[in-house]
């Protein structure tokens, strides 16, 4: 096992003192910490009209006052970009500057290899969001002086394990790519291809499939519609960034009780009060499933390519 | 099982196996039958039967894509033989490569090091990526590069290292775990004809003074055979010729014309008659200063006798280096 201890503490040192994690841990940080600050500000506006201070706190998180998204939208955006940026050139970089055959020359399994980089970078990932977390929560407490209750401190606990899972997916997105383009700019450029098309695509390309799956005419009756937006919903969830957004903003917003369309129907007689911890997790339970498993399975890709290859000097 | 082997035997100096032995009992740390390995329908190393005894330096020679790498990558465990067998230190290397990584040094072809690390930085790496201790890593390290020459610069950054000092790290690197083989593949490719010194130099050292075997691969024959004690010719995957540098080039002339390159003082008739009477010269021709002798066998041992005779001094006497490319050029047309 000294194999995989060595590869991960040398891969974790060399992530902690890289330039580009220097430079994204800041990038984030001020995202992070401006985002707080104005969701502070236009919180203790509203706060002194209507005195609920219920989940006061997660608002820190999820509201803005329209002059910067919040930190929720941020890290959404440049939460791949971190996975990315930490792995595009964890194996071509090491074939094409020759290590790689030094270091697989040595008395270690090769799987140390990959698994030992993923894990350093998987302890990179959460020790840069929970620092991140930390100090804005910070500021934020020190600006609207409400504590998290407990219910609250679980949601943003669930929140970070959330967005650690999606950046360790890019991040083993980004491995699999290394290994399979020889250059590294190769790597880089398709993970940011594929981030584009995720994130921006996706959603349009969805709207497309709902089309063509349920015609929509000029005066569609309510069961189309909601067979079209049904449609439309499940193909967008193909992307991780749609899961991703609909798991944070689930569990950071009690009051949202469902995903998807609701009729005036499922309304009537519904009680609005927030939902509990739990059953906000349930809700969002599949989509973490699903973003664990979209991580094992490029993890297992790369790991199952990078054990046959042949590696020669 | 190996793991118990492994630690049955480490009371002798160097661990691994009893090694299996050749015809006259010398103990043979590389032993291969019929090692074959083919990428689709290309054969790169074909049914392959070659030994390596136990102390000398191996010379595995062939031009590029010759199948010397792929025969290396098979030593070590790092790709599988379609068809064949090997012991390395007694180890299977196809079922056992970790044993044989443990007690094998390898120097790759382009060797690279992490760059943004300084020299000694890596080499704790290797220490660590091996299991030892940090203290004796760190004797080890300092005795390895102090052994390569590279104290001084083992505190830069990598990225700063010529192509010289990066294989002479690369020796430290093998070294630090204490190998009972190393194999170097190209070890003097893009060096300068002193570092190629040097660094053969250090490799006869290493191989002597801490009973390294040592197995090279090059396609520079001129260079490397000077320190080889047995050579292997290597040419589209077959080993055509093995055995001692010297009686593979006795075949190799056998048959064959040699030039020998010879000056002297006077140079007159009566010198060149003189040398015309050594039986075996064939012809004597006057190329500016030299004399060049067509001999049908090895004749220096004559010369200087037959000049001194002629009343004449004996300036210069060289055999002309073509005889070493011929054994290249023979294998290799004949392969």
């Amino acid at each position: 096992m000294h194999g995989l201890s060595a590869v991960f503490e040398k891969e974790f040192r060399d992530h902690c003192g890289s330039r580009r994690f220097m430079i994204l841990f800041a990038l984030i940080c001020l995202a992070g910490l401006s985002a707080v600050y104005v969701a502070a500000q236009s919180i203790r506006s509203d706060l002194s009209s209507d005195s609920s201070t219920e989940f006061v706190f997660l608002k820190l998180f999820t509201s803005s006052s329209g002059v910067l998204p919040p930190f929720l939208a941020f890290i959404s955006f440049l939460g791949p970009l971190v996975g990315l940026a930490l792995g595009f050139d964890a194996i071509n970089s090491e074939k094409n500057s020759g290590t790689l055959s030094r270091l697989l020359s040595q008395p270690l399994f090769r799987d140390s290899v990959i698994n030992g980089k993923f894990l350093a970078g998987l302890a990179t990932i959460a020790l840069m969001l929970a620092s991140i977390m930390l100090v804005i929560s910070g500021l934020g407490l020190k600006l609207i002086g409400v504590p998290p209750s407990l219910d609250e401190m679980v949601r943003l606990i669930a929140f970070l394990l959330i967005t650690i899972v999606y950046v360790a997916f890019w991040m083993a997105v980004s491995i699999l790519l290394s290994v399979l383009f020889r250059q590294a700019a190769t790597s880089a450029l398709a993970g940011m291809a594929l981030w584009i098309f995720f994130a921006f695509f996706m959603p349009m390309i969805a709207g497309i499939i709902a089309n063509v799956v349920v015609p929509m005419n000029a005066d569609p009756d309510t069961l189309t519609l909601l067979r079209h937006e049904n449609v439309s919903q499940m193909a967008s969830r193909i992307s991780p960034t749609t899961l991703f957004q609909e798991a944070t903003v689930t569990v950071l917003t009690p009051g949202i009780r469902t995903l998807g369309p609701v009729l005036v129907r499922d309304v009537i007689g519904m009680i609005p009060s927030p939902l509990s911890v739990t059953q906000s997790l349930l809700v969002v339970w599949p989509h973490m499933v699903g973003l664990v498993a979209l991580t094992l399975i490029c993890f297992a890709a790369s790991y199952t390519k990078f054990l046959r290859e042949e590696i020669r000097a | 099982m190996g793991e118990r082997a492994f630690t049955e035997t480490t009371q002798t100096s160097k661990p691994g196996l009893a090694l299996p032995v050749d015809e006259t009992g010398a103990p043979l740390i590389v032993h291969t039958s019929d090692l074959t390995k083919a990428y689709g329908d290309f054969v790169a190393v074909d049914r392959l039967n070659f030994s390596v005894r136990e102390g000398d330096i191996f010379g595995l020679l062939g031009p590029n894509g010759a199948g010397k790498t792929t025969t290396i990558l098979m030593l070590l465990g790092l790709t599988e033989p379609t068809a064949g067998t090997m012991r390395v230190c007694g180890f299977n290397s196809t079922r056992d490569p970790l044993n044989v990584k443990r007690i094998v040094g390898y120097l790759p072809e382009n060797v690279g090091f992490y760059e943004e690390l300084t020299g000694r930085e890596n080499l704790q790496y290797t220490a660590r990526l091996n299991g030892i201790p940090a203290q004796e890593a760190e004797r080890r390290i300092e005795s390895s590069l102090a052994q390569v020459g590279m104290l001084e610069a083992a505190d830069k950054k990598a990225g700063q290292f010529s192509r010289g000092m990066r294989q002479r790290l690369g020796i430290a690197d093998v070294l630090l775990k204490n190998p009972r083989l190393v194999i170097l593949d190209e070890p003097t490719l893009g060096l300068d004809p002193d570092g190629v010194n040097q660094l053969l130099d250090l490799i006869v050292r290493m191989s002597r003074q801490q009973k390294i075997t040592v197995m090279l691969s090059s396609h520079q024959l001129h260079q490397v055979q000077q320190i080889c004690d047995r050579v292997g010719i290597f040419v589209k995957g077959r080993m055509v010729a093995e055995g001692n540098i010297e009686e593979l080039w006795k075949q190799t002339l056998k048959g064959r014309r040699l030039i020998i390159e010879v000056q002297a003082v006077p140079q007159g008739q009566q010198t060149v008659t003189a040398l015309q009477g050594i039986e075996g010269v064939e012809a004597v021709e006057r190329s500016g200063e030299m004399l060049l002798l067509s001999c049908n066998r090895d004749v220096r041992d004559k010369i200087a006798k037959a000049v001194g005779d002629a009343g004449a001094a004996l300036l210069h006497l060289r055999l002309l280096e073509h005889g070493l490319e011929d054994i290249y050029f023979k294998y290799f047309r004949e392969g």
